[in-house]
């Protein structure tokens, strides 16, 4: 990655434009043309460095709920549990975290009931009855901007 | 906020890659029977509503050096939860936070996520969080591992 990329990387995160020609509004702005921008886009991707590119919706005005889940997971389980927890699609993150609550992870769904029963199933399905489930009252913020200038 | 049937395929397909062409908008057009200027004044409308964060770039994040996250737990007084939480929410290390139930055997509040290049670091800005704020009360959970991280997928189901 040059400068450039760098440059590029932190504007993309904070947004590219809607409009007719984004890349070219882009390039513009960082003194390279349209077709560099869209070359170096499509290596940043395929080098994984990006790994989507496209609208971010906030999923409460698009109707959807949700909540963060934490699960006591033993050590040798960890493979199972996480294979019934990922196979929901609202399921979008699972992290392992160093406490007694090991197993982290979010649910998104369009209501409490969708919700509720995917958890029962969890329950169900891993034996695992002890499961904290925190849905958010009040939102301050989400906003995962990196740096890569820094770095 | 209402959806026709045509928007739900528009953020669909705004939820895929945008395509690096010179004029995505109309590519997406084509794929759902709208014009690029219809689907421009579409999207600019979300963006305006804020249904529409933006259109974007997600970054693999351990990509580019922030091998490191930690979720904070705060248990925060009921009287000082907006303040000190508009508080952690300012700051541009803070990436993620969030008021939640408090429940018996889980005595905490406000969900804070933090992101560095270290576990260490992550602990020594948890310590510089709790003395901007005044709450001791909290607990710090790093990261280890990533089981899943994906984008969520609205109205495919």
């Amino acid at each position: 990655m040059d400068l450039i990329d760098r440059e590029l990387l932190n504007r993309v995160q904070e947004g590219i434009p809607v409009t007719e020609q984004p890349y070219a509004e882009l390039a513009a702005g960082l003194g390279i043309c349209e077709d560099d921008v869209m070359a170096r886009l499509r290596s940043l991707m395929e080098a994984g460095v990006i790994r989507r590119m496209g609208g971010v919706f906030d999923s409460r005005r698009l109707g959807y709920k949700g909540t963060l889940c934490a699960m006591q997971v033993p050590q040798d389980r960890i493979e199972d549990v996480a294979a019934v927890v990922n196979r929901y699609p609202g399921i979008t993150h699972n992290y392992l975290r160093r406490h007694a609550y090991n197993m982290w992870f979010t649910v998104l769904s369009r209501s409490q009931e969708m919700t509720e029963g995917i958890l029962a199933e969890i329950k169900k399905d891993t034996g695992i009855e002890n499961l904290l489930n925190l849905p958010s009252r009040r939102f301050f913020k989400v906003r995962v901007k990196f740096d890569v200038k820094k770095v | 906020m209402v959806f026709d049937e045509t928007d739900k395929k528009l953020i669909v397909e705004l939820q895929k890659d945008l395509p690096l062409v010179s004029r995505p908008y109309a590519v997406l057009g084509e794929r759902v029977g709208l014009s690029e200027a219809e689907v421009l004044e579409r999207v600019t409308s979300w963006q305006e509503s804020g249904a529409l964060r933006r259109v974007g770039a997600a970054l693999r994040h351990r990509a580019v050096g922030f091998v490191a996250n930690a979720m904070i737990v705060w248990r925060v007084p009921e009287a000082r939860i907006g303040d000190v939480g508009e508080l952690l929410a300012s700051l541009p290390e803070v990436t993620h936070c969030y008021e939640r139930d408090m429940l018996p055997e889980w005595p905490y509040n406000l969900y804070t996520m933090i992101h560095a290049k270290t576990e260490d670091e992550c602990r020594s800005l948890a310590v510089k969080l709790s003395e901007m704020t005044g709450v001791d009360d909290y607990d710090v959970l790093s990261s280890y591992a990533e089981l899943k991280k994906s984008s969520m997928r609205y109205f495919v189901e």
